[in-house]
């Protein structure tokens, strides 16, 4: 062992430590330690070097950052000596990571190292390039690692590490591996008799046929041969099983990859693979010893998948139930856990729905498993098993569970009973207990759509209304209930509260009081509900009620001057309306019923198979003779414009019932501002609809699966784009060169969005690279096809973007990654050329991508210590630009400061003696130059903002150009959808008047990710 | 693939981290606190995995440690709990009855051993055997060097630790 007297000190020493603060201060001086000794190269032996970047290590290990010696790990890397060499590369692939600049220094060196002649050296350098590699060593070095990985001179030492390394590198591009010279190579290469290569090349394989079957379609039979020979001829050497079995890490493997073939045509590769399969499901026994039975159990499970991919005989599926049967109700947990997911999988093969459910108490059992990855597994199983005939059984055990699991699970949990209530409800009063129950054990998770549903049904089935008022009452009772359940109580009892009035506890002025006692409690939101329930109840008083219209018109009057627009409308105007008379009554009647609508819930459970759930809610629906004009299914899949006529209208319904009925169907082409449903408040308020949900409602349009199902809302109809409309156009979601300018300035949401896909960007930005990912999500219930992504890229710019698959299934969300590269400063921009088809349509759009000049600058603050000495050695042009602009939109320095900070140009306050002018300074990063400081001097003319001069200095010609240019561009034109992101400090008078302005799209989260999977 | 190994001792002190999927400093650190907080306050007779943030972290303790091998969610999960057994019982055989003081003090040695188990996030080899006569090449190798390189250096080196 090498003994290092140092480090071993170091160690000894933190363990010593006390407390984390000591640690700490003992970490701090070794670091400066070793900064000082890396400073001092002279003095500095191999060994020294050695021996401080394991202390870096170590340091980095224990959760410190490590901010350098980066480069002195890198450096011995390209040390003579083993020893040196072996620590360089060994704490270089620990402390960096592919995305790291020093790695691509040490290119070379590694290259140099694989394609020499010291077969240990070459060891190190694979297992570098296996573990971190990143795409530009996968562009320089895939051939000379597929020539060793094939090279009859290497020893298997070497070629088992070339064939991971060679994996990593086609992960990190695809292109990286001809596939056409590779295919023969890669099936020559299964022969392989040492067992170390042969498991690194399978595992190689699985890659290689997950991206592309078809071609290697030759290894087929291959795989099927090492089944035989390991499983059942059991043809290896001792140190290559593992207790006893075959290495059970290769059988896995070959098992896997036989996975990514759709089928196995050839009747003879068939029937081998099926006679080792049935071997492996017979003769898989439980034994004592975990490890040998751990390792058998890891054969058994991948040949359950492999038999399920396979789509075998009857026979053998049933085997494999009743093998899972067993599984899930052992006590060992990993193989119950094992059971119960790959049970959930089964769910997806025909006909053994029925075996599986017989398995239905044992996996509730699960449910309250101590272990919560095993309570998971038994909730998704319990979800995906669910139908008609065990809804009741299986909801009522979630609400159960309800009360006593974590936190982290109870989200999920609502969600999915909420769901299942919804889709296969027995019958409607079920529904309402269940939902009311869930508000009640967990209001926080439940939506408000989920209420907004309850109201639905309880307005469109009459025999339902007494139910529901009367357990609304009921829980009205308990001492402290959930704000949810104050809203849908108070909805409910304002419109059938009248119909419980001859039972104990249930008259007018009863409810309002028990009501009122909630008042203190709720948020703004729920007051102007409460406010409507009032009314409703003092007009469902007949004869009036004198002392209740008092005590109630005493709350009118106190909420005329609420600050909240919303509550103070409805005070003043129920007000006002109650002294009418019967023009109240008028206003006030019951809510018409809803016009029939999917469920956004339900349409998110049911993408998938749409079969006929005899749900008792599905059969309503079907059943009503209702004003339901427009019983919204799904989008058509097929694409042509929706078969959807002008449905005839029934005489008692209005003309706005129409409107609503046209009303998309899945309510996601919707327009509206969620954040501005002023201008229809009024009409809100007359109309004859008055009572609604609360304001919030609206903005439910448009955050995603709180889709348009539930309330409806009058807002709704200004939001209708005719049907007809739809053929050949998209509507766009937003304005496209908003959201290109919004993401200009912040590194994450939406680029294009219109009725059929989102697309969102993620960002990052390092130096003069960028990793962006593009979330392409589909929104419908049906396929997009033809999807193209091609990127135009501008000279300076470097950019590659992942291939984007030719389909996006339904509701589904693709992840594209591009790289960015900045070659040189420009302010040209790159563009995506996008394509797809949404059934026969063809839509295109060429985007922006925002890998725009001011992703590349970080920000930096300079001293004027820093500052002037730089300044002034920039003598003039080309270096430092200085011009005089006009015409500027005239912002006060403040704001000004704000706009250039928000595009990391950073504003360096107090270095210029006159106030009037602004200093900034940044650092432009791109492969020609380099990081270069850039510096900036804007001086303005109080008494005229619209001109100002501007130098702009840097060390680069092309850049001081591009710099001022570019900023320039920002100070005249600021674009629409920017001015809202730049933190404005005060209203200036640049600011343009609001209600003109359109509103920025609005976007519910930053990550777009998150935001799809809200829309999904 | 497997993403990254963490080592871990019951009190939460890291042992040792490899990190086959780029993450950054910031995004280690917090994949560590919040793993540990789960996996450490995980009951004895509960399964070997752990779902987390959309992947499956698989998990053994062996005495104070906890070994961790964080997978996709369809990888095969007792596979992977075999290698870390693998793992396991192969720095026993390099220590001789490993314990958690063997691999603070030469956790160097456990990085080694680790490379010879694991590229790209995939298992390289199965055979103990194997993976032992390379460590033990690798251990001459360095020996050798340091014999040549002489007695001088060597007490220069002694001196300043």
């Amino acid at each position: 062992m090498t003994g290092m007297r140092g480090l071993s000190v170091f160690i000894s020493d933190i363990r010593n430590c006390q407390n984390k603060e000591a640690e700490r201060l003992r970490v701090d001086k070794e670091l400066g330690n070793v900064r000082t000794c890396f400073k001092n190269e002279k003095v500095l032996t191999p060994y020294k070097k050695k021996k401080y970047v394991w202390k870096m290590l170590y340091i980095h290990m224990l959760g410190y950052d490590v901010d350098f010696g980066h480069m002195e790990a890198v450096s011995l890397i390209s040390a003579p000596k083993y020893p040196e060499k072996q620590v360089g590369y060994i704490v270089t692939s620990c402390l960096l990571n592919e995305n790291h600049d020093f790695l691509r220094l040490a290119i070379n060196t590694v290259r140099n190292d694989i394609i020499g002649r010291n077969e240990t050296f070459q060891c190190l350098a694979l297992t570098l390039v296996g573990n971190i590699g990143g795409r530009d060593f996968a562009e320089s070095l895939a051939p000379d690692v597929q020539k060793l990985l094939i090279s009859s001179s290497c020893r298997p030492l070497v070629r088992k590490k070339a064939a991971l390394c060679l994996l990593r590198l086609f992960r990190k591009n695809p292109d990286a591996i001809n596939v056409d010279g590779w295919a023969d190579r890669m099936a020559q290469l299964l022969d392989e008799r040492d067992l170390g290569v042969l498991t690194s090349s399978t595992s190689l394989l699985v890659a290689l046929v997950s991206n592309n079957h078809e071609a290697y379609s030759s290894c087929l039979p291959k795989c099927v041969k090492i089944l035989e020979r390991l499983a059942r001829n059991q043809d290896v050497p001792q140190e290559y099983t593992y207790y006893g079995i075959p290495s059970p890490w290769l059988q896995v493997k070959a098992m896997r990859a036989l996975q990514y073939f759709p089928t196995i045509e050839d009747p003879s590769t068939r029937k081998a693979l099926f006679e080792v399969l049935q071997r492996i499901l017979m003769g898989t026994d439980v034994v004592k010893n975990v490890n040998k039975n751990n390792a058998s159990h890891a054969v058994l499970f991948e040949a359950l998948s492999l038999v399920m991919h396979l789509d075998a005989e009857k026979e053998m599926m049933s085997q494999c139930v009743a093998l899972l049967g067993k599984f899930i109700s052992v006590r060992e947990p990993n193989i119950r856990y094992l059971g119960l997911e790959n049970m959930t999988r089964m769910l997806m093969v025909t006909d053994v729905q029925d075996i599986i459910k017989k398995h239905q108490s044992q996996i509730i059992t699960s449910l309250k498993d101590p272990d919560i990855s095993i309570r998971r597994r038994a909730l998704d199983l319990l979800y995906g098993m669910c139908d008609v005939s065990n809804a009741k059984d299986i909801v009522e055990e979630l609400l159960q569970y309800l009360s006593t699991a974590e936190f982290s699970m109870r989200e999920e949990l609502s969600l999915k009973a909420a769901i299942l209530a919804e889709k296969f409800a027995p019958d409607l009063s079920w529904y309402v207990d269940v939902i009311l129950q869930l508000i009640d054990k967990a209001g926080d998770f439940v939506s408000d759509d989920i209420w907004f549903r309850v109201v639905q049904f309880v307005t469109n089935n009459e025999d339902l209304q007494p139910y529901a008022a009367s357990k609304a009452r009921e829980y009205l009772d308990k001492i402290a209930i959930h704000e949810t359940m104050v809203k849908v109580s108070a909805y409910i009892l304002g419109e059938y509260g009248h119909l419980l009035a001859r039972r104990p506890g249930c008259s007018a002025s009863e409810l309002f009081s028990i009501l009122h006692e909630k008042l203190p409690t709720v948020s703004t939101t729920t007051i102007p509900i409460l406010l409507s329930t009032y009314a409703k109840l003092l007009m469902h008083t007949q004869p009036p009620d004198p002392e209740l219209q008092k005590q109630i018109w005493a709350i009118f009057k106190k909420y005329e001057s609420c600050i909240d627009v919303e509550i103070q409308q409805r005070a003043v105007e129920y007000f006002e309306l109650s002294k009418k008379g019967a023009a109240f009554m008028d206003v006030l009647a019951e809510m018409p019923k809803f016009p029939e609508r999917q469920s956004s819930l339900i349409k998110k459970a049911e993408d998938v198979e749409d079969t006929a759930d005899q749900s008792a809610i599905k059969l309503r629906a079907q059943q009503q003779p209702s004003n339901a004009l427009v019983l919204a299914d799904p989008q058509p899949v097929n694409g042509a414009p929706p078969p959807l006529k002008v449905p005839s209208v029934s005489g008692s319904t209005g003309p706005e019932s129409v409107a609503r009925s046209l009303s998309q169907p899945n309510g996601t082409l919707s327009n509206i501002d969620p954040q501005n449903p002023s201008p229809d408040l009024l009409s809100d308020l007359l109309g004859p609809l008055a009572i609604e949900g609360p304001p919030g409602a609206v903005s439910s349009e448009q955050h995603g699966p709180i889709g348009a199902g539930g309330a409806p809302d009058e807002v709704d109809g200004s939001a209708i784009v005719p049907v007809e409309e739809q053929t050949n156009t998209v509507e766009l979601v937003g304005n496209i060169a908003e959201r290109f300018h919004a993401l200009c300035l912040k590194d994450s949401g939406v680029l294009y969005e219109d009725p059929y896909i989102q697309i969102g960007i993620k960002a990052e930005w390092r130096g003069h690279h960028g990793r962006l990912v593009l979330f392409l999500g589909n929104k419908n219930t049906s396929p997009l096809t033809s999807v193209q992504a091609l990127i135009l890229p501008p000279a300076h710019l470097k950019l590659e973007l992942s291939p984007v698959p030719d389909t996006i299934p339904p509701r589904a969300q693709v992840q594209s990654p591009l790289e960015v590269m900045n070659i040189r400063p420009s302010r040209d921009v790159a563009v995506l050329d996008f394509s797809y088809k949404f059934g026969t349509n063809v839509v295109s759009a060429k985007l922006r991508i925002p890998a725009v000049l001011n992703k590349f600058l970080q920000p930096l603050q300079l001293t004027s210590e820093e500052f002037f000495p730089q300044w002034r050695s920039l003598t003039g042009p080309p270096l430092k630009l200085q011009e005089v602009i006009r015409g500027v939109r005239p912002l006060v320095l403040p704001e000004m400061a704000n706009l250039f900070n928000s595009f990391h140009v950073t504003i360096c306050p107090g270095l210029d003696p006159n106030p009037n002018n602004l200093v900034a300074s940044t650092t432009f990063y791109s492969e020609s130059t380099g990081a270069m400081l850039c510096l900036a001097r804007i001086e303005t003319d109080p008494a005229d903002r619209t001109q100002l001069r501007m130098t702009v200095g840097s060390g680069d010609p092309t850049l001081t150009l591009e710099l001022k240019e570019f900023i320039k561009e920002q100070l005249i034109a600021i674009p629409v959808g920017s001015r809202a992101l730049v933190p404005a400090a005060g209203p200036g008078p640049g600011q343009a008047p609001p209600a003109v302005q359109p509103p920025s799209p609005v976007i519910a989260a930053d990550d777009p990710g998150a935001m799809l999977a809200g829309l999904l | 693939m497997i993403h990254f190994v963490l080592l871990v001792s019951r009190q939460g002190k890291v042992r040792l981290t490899k990190w086959y999927s780029p993450y950054t400093q910031k995004e280690r650190s917090k994949v560590i606190r919040e793993l540990s907080g789960v996996i450490l306050n995980r009951g004895p007779k509960l399964c070997n995995f752990v779902e987390w943030r959309g992947y499956k972290v698989v998990y053994k303790r062996y005495a104070s440690l906890y070994f961790c091998m964080c997978i996709d969610q369809e990888d095969n999960e007792l596979e992977v709990l075999e290698i870390i057994h693998h793992y396991v019982e192969i720095l026993d055989r390099y220590f001789g009855s490993v314990c958690e003081l063997d691999l603070i003090f030469n956790f160097h040695k456990a990085y080694y051993i680790l490379d010879e188990l694991l590229i790209a996030g995939e298992l390289q080899e199965s055979s103990k055997k194997t993976v032992a006569r390379i460590i033990s090449a690798q251990d001459q190798l360095v020996e050798a060097a340091k014999e040549e390189a002489g007695s001088i250096s060597n007490i220069i080196a002694q001196a300043t630790k």
